[in-house]
């Protein structure tokens, strides 16, 4: 029976060749950008590192003044989102946590030796030792530095593999010497082409860093308050006293741990508790926030790193999708009502409800699949437009496989949902009135 | 035209009249707030940021090694570039509309009391007014004797010195509301800075949407003295990017260590700072025209069922004396009924999405003027949209209603 419905459909589709296509149309444009969208945010909401994500952590203290802000606001989740640097330092020395390190995001003028190559900007992370190995970034050659490095502001440097080759070429890099700024650094090791998306562990700030490019280079914290080598995070002072960057008036320093278990989690908390308090008693933190210790998972949360004009470009497209549907819903009622005579007939020589309720139901699902094979096609070419903007998310801007099923069981839901109302309505006609009347 | 059958005829058809009513409505709801979208886009990208932008290009220029005297290497830098033949005018400057570099101080009107707002200090060199055509409107430019360093290596203690500042025209009425700014004073820092001029206009670095505070900008006379700083010439627009070649090429042979970036015309300045909202821009032009498309497309589709579905009922009133012009205006007039519905429903949706999206994307309350404009717009639509199957429909002979069905 099914395949003689499906031949019935594609009769009564062939029959009505403009509408057909209109209403693949339709479903097609509005599947097609609803997944664009759908897909761009998935793939900006996936996990960053997989497999470790869970065993990382962010202390987060507000040592601000009460009377920054607009009075009114909501103080409970606004928070500076980095430390100072005499908080980062005494969590770093505290070593309560498995692994944990210190950081902030800088440039650096790169001034290669040759004549060949003019000096230029690099992009990367000031950070202290455990940074490599609570990230596990992969090495392609050397490694980093000891924690005793970071005590004697060791000039050593490790490169992404980019600005790697971009200086060495094909030659080994590792014990090579590089002019950063005004000092020289001697490349400790080369990563594997590092580039976790969204970047957590960048600080926040207005333009999507965290969907930018690659970390070039990484040194030691230490060494780059020495060198007085530029920050390009958020800086952010309060009070008097100018803007030193070791002073407890300015936060700049993100800093994450890593907890191998969530017995490990809560003595941490507890720890970072104590610390609040006893800073308190002490005259600081004067804002009633307590400290707190966000998950990965949950800052990326916290920190909504998604761009407000993707989500409004998500929701514009689900509201097409929308009034798509409800077109299509509205023709294939208009369609199926028209061939009230039909049904009728076939009612009256005994064919029930379920059996009219099926045959429409297949061919609105004729229409939804096609109007799916549409949306896919179309979704690629929107996909593809994204990929060509230059915003930092837009390389992240491809269809994986739950995706493109996701795509397929989309098109298909929204389609049959769009035959059920018809299907329903026509297979209500009563088989005398509709015989009677023709 | 007799009214009674017509909605009589639409009851028959309840659920699909809700629908293409829903249709209606949601397309309404979303095109208004689109509209709205689209146009604070457009008014955000036509702002005039002040200066004389067809004729300026600009080089960032980040010098290597230990700085003994900035400000030396800034001006034998300007020197060799008014040296170039084109150049009207050079500045060494620190901050320009667009460019992102915003250092902010907050602003008080009085001693000690807090901050009324933040604004952008423009820093540069004497001419910096001429050189970016900035129009003063009120006042005078600075005298040569009022311009000290901005002491960056002393935390920017210049701002803590300086004695005389000129600002926007926007700025002075946020700041004095009603009053005449000259002669008086602010408080940039700990001490009084005294209104000296006013210009016209001058965008910030750094843009807020919908913010009133785009134009709190102060020009003061602090000679930048960090090791980056950026260029900026005036030229004709003809020569600006040959110009800017010489001016690469005179920079890049006076010290040739040093890091120049962003060498681009302002044109190009602001192209790229909106590029991002081009394509916004772009996509939500394209969802509008999309949703007016499939609602026409739809309006069509059902129009062309009913005339379908009307044939003998159409020919059995073109058979007792109706004219073809009846028959069309019985569609249009149906159309025109079921879209005003939908526009009725329309608007209250659409203004229960501006209000969601006011408090999550800080969209503007939409203006009155929005809704007869959008349910104009919805309504020729539906009429357009309409007009084939109703020509159609008067098409229908008399004689179909001697026919069976």
């Amino acid at each position: 029976m099914p395949a003689h419905y499906l031949a019935l459909a594609l009769r009564s589709l062939r029959h009505h060749r403009v509408l057909t296509a209109l209403m693949i149309l339709a479903i097609g444009l509005g599947i097609g950008a609803s997944m664009t969208m759908i897909t761009v945010l998935h793939a900006m909401s996936g996990d960053p590192l997989p497999g470790r994500s869970g065993r990382l952590y962010t202390p987060q203290l507000d040592p601000r003044p009460l009377s920054r802000g607009k009075p009114g606001r909501a103080v409970a989740d606004d928070l500076p989102g980095s430390l100072t640097w005499p908080d980062a330092m005494a969590l770093l020395r505290a070593r309560r946590a498995d692994r944990q390190a210190a950081m902030a995001p800088g440039i650096v003028a790169v001034r290669p030796g040759s004549t060949a190559l003019h000096p230029f900007f690099a992009h990367g992370h000031y950070a202290t030792a455990d940074f490599f190995a609570m990230f596990g970034t992969p090495f392609r050659a050397g490694g980093g530095w000891s924690a005793a490095d970071d005590d004697a502001r060791a000039r050593v440097v490790v490169l992404n593999a980019g600005l790697a080759r971009r200086l060495f070429g094909d030659a080994p890099a590792v014990g090579r010497t590089l002019r950063l700024d005004d000092a020289d650094f001697r490349v400790a090791g080369v990563l594997d082409d590092w580039h976790p998306q969204p970047a957590f562990y960048m600080p926040r700030n207005g333009h999507g860093q965290a969907f930018g490019e690659a970390d070039q280079f990484f040194l030691p914290l230490a060494t780059a308050l020495d060198l007085k080598l530029a920050i390009t995070g958020n800086f952010s002072c309060w009070g008097g006293g100018g803007d030193d960057r070791r002073s407890d008036h300015c936060t700049w320093v993100q800093f994450w741990t890593e907890l191998d278990n969530p017995a490990r989690a809560r003595a941490y908390r507890d720890f970072l508790d104590a610390y609040w308090r006893d800073q308190q008693a002490h005259g600081r933190f004067p804002r009633p926030a307590q400290a707190r210790l966000y998950g990965l998972v949950a800052w990326l949360d916290h920190e909504h790193l998604i761009p407000a004009d993707l989500r409004l470009q998500l929701w514009l497209a689900l509201g097409f999708l929308g009034v798509c549907m409800v077109n299509t819903v509205g023709l294939l009622l208009a369609k199926f009502l028209r061939r009230g005579g039909e049904i009728g007939v076939r009612r009256a020589l005994g064919a029930r409800r379920r059996d009219i309720f099926a045959q429409l139901g297949v061919e609105s699902a004729a229409i939804g699949l096609a109007g799916g094979v549409l949306g896919l096609a179309l979704a690629q070419l929107g996909l593809w437009s994204v990929r060509s903007r230059p915003d930092g998310y837009a390389q992240l801007a491809h269809m994986d496989t739950a995706m493109l099923f996701g795509t397929f069981a989309l098109a298909v839901a929204a389609s049959v949902l769009a035959g059920l109302l018809p299907a329903w309505r026509a297979c209500r006609i009563a088989p005398a009135l509709q015989l009677k009347a023709s | 035209m007799p009214r009674f059958p017509l909605l009589a005829s639409l009851t028959r058809h309840r659920l699909t009249v809700l629908l293409l009513v829903v249709q209606v409505a949601c397309t309404c709801a979303i095109a208004c707030n689109v509209a709205l979208m689209i146009a604070g886009r457009v008014a955000s990208m036509r702002q005039s940021s002040g200066v004389a932008e067809e004729q300026l290009v600009m080089i960032d220029s980040t010098a290597m090694g230990r700085q003994d005297n900035p400000l030396a290497r800034h001006q034998a830098d300007l020197a060799a570039l008014r040296a170039i033949p084109g150049v009207k005018a050079a500045a060494a400057v620190d901050a320009l509309p667009f460019n992102g570099d915003n250092w902010s101080n907050g602003i008080a009107t009085a001693p000690g009391s807090p901050a009324h707002l933040a604004a952008t200090a423009f820093d540069g060199t004497p001419g910096e007014l001429q050189t970016l055509g900035l129009q003063l409107v009120e006042g005078r430019d600075f005298r040569s004797d009022e311009y000290l360093p901005v002491d960056s290596g002393h935390d920017w203690a210049g701002i803590d010195r300086v004695s005389v500042v000129i600002v926007t025209r926007a700025l002075a009425r946020r700041l004095f509301p009603g009053r005449d700014p000259l002669g008086r004073s602010i408080y940039p820092g700990d001490h009084p800075v005294r209104i000296v001029g006013v210009v016209d206009h001058l965008l910030r670095p750094d843009l807020e949407s919908g913010g009133d505070g785009n134009e709190d900008s102060t020009l003061f006379p602090m000679l930048p003295d960090t090791r980056d700083v950026t260029y900026v010439l005036r030229t004709a627009p003809a020569l600006r990017g040959h110009v800017l070649k010489q001016a690469m090429r005179t920079l890049q042979r006076l010290d040739g260590e040093r890091i120049l970036d962003h060498a681009r015309s302002f044109a190009r300045l602001r192209a790229d700072y909106f590029r991002h909202d081009r394509t916004m821009l772009g996509l939500l032009l394209a969802a509008a025209l999309g949703l007016l498309l499939v609602t026409a497309v739809g309006i069509a589709g059902l129009a062309s069922f009913w005339v379908q579905q009307r044939r003998r009922s159409i020919g059995i009133r073109r058979a007792v004396g109706a004219t073809r012009r009846d028959i069309r205006r019985y569609f249009q007039a149906e159309n025109a009924l079921i879209v005003a519905g939908g526009i009725v429903l329309g608007s209250v949706l659409a203004y229960a999405l501006n209000l969601a999206l006011m408090t999550r994307y800080e969209l503007p309350r939409l203006p009155w003027f929005y809704l007869p404009a959008g349910a104009l717009a919805l309504w020729g639509l539906g009429q357009l949209a309409v007009l084939g199957p109703a020509l159609r429909a008067a098409a229908v002979p008399p004689v179909v209603a001697t026919r069976a069905a």
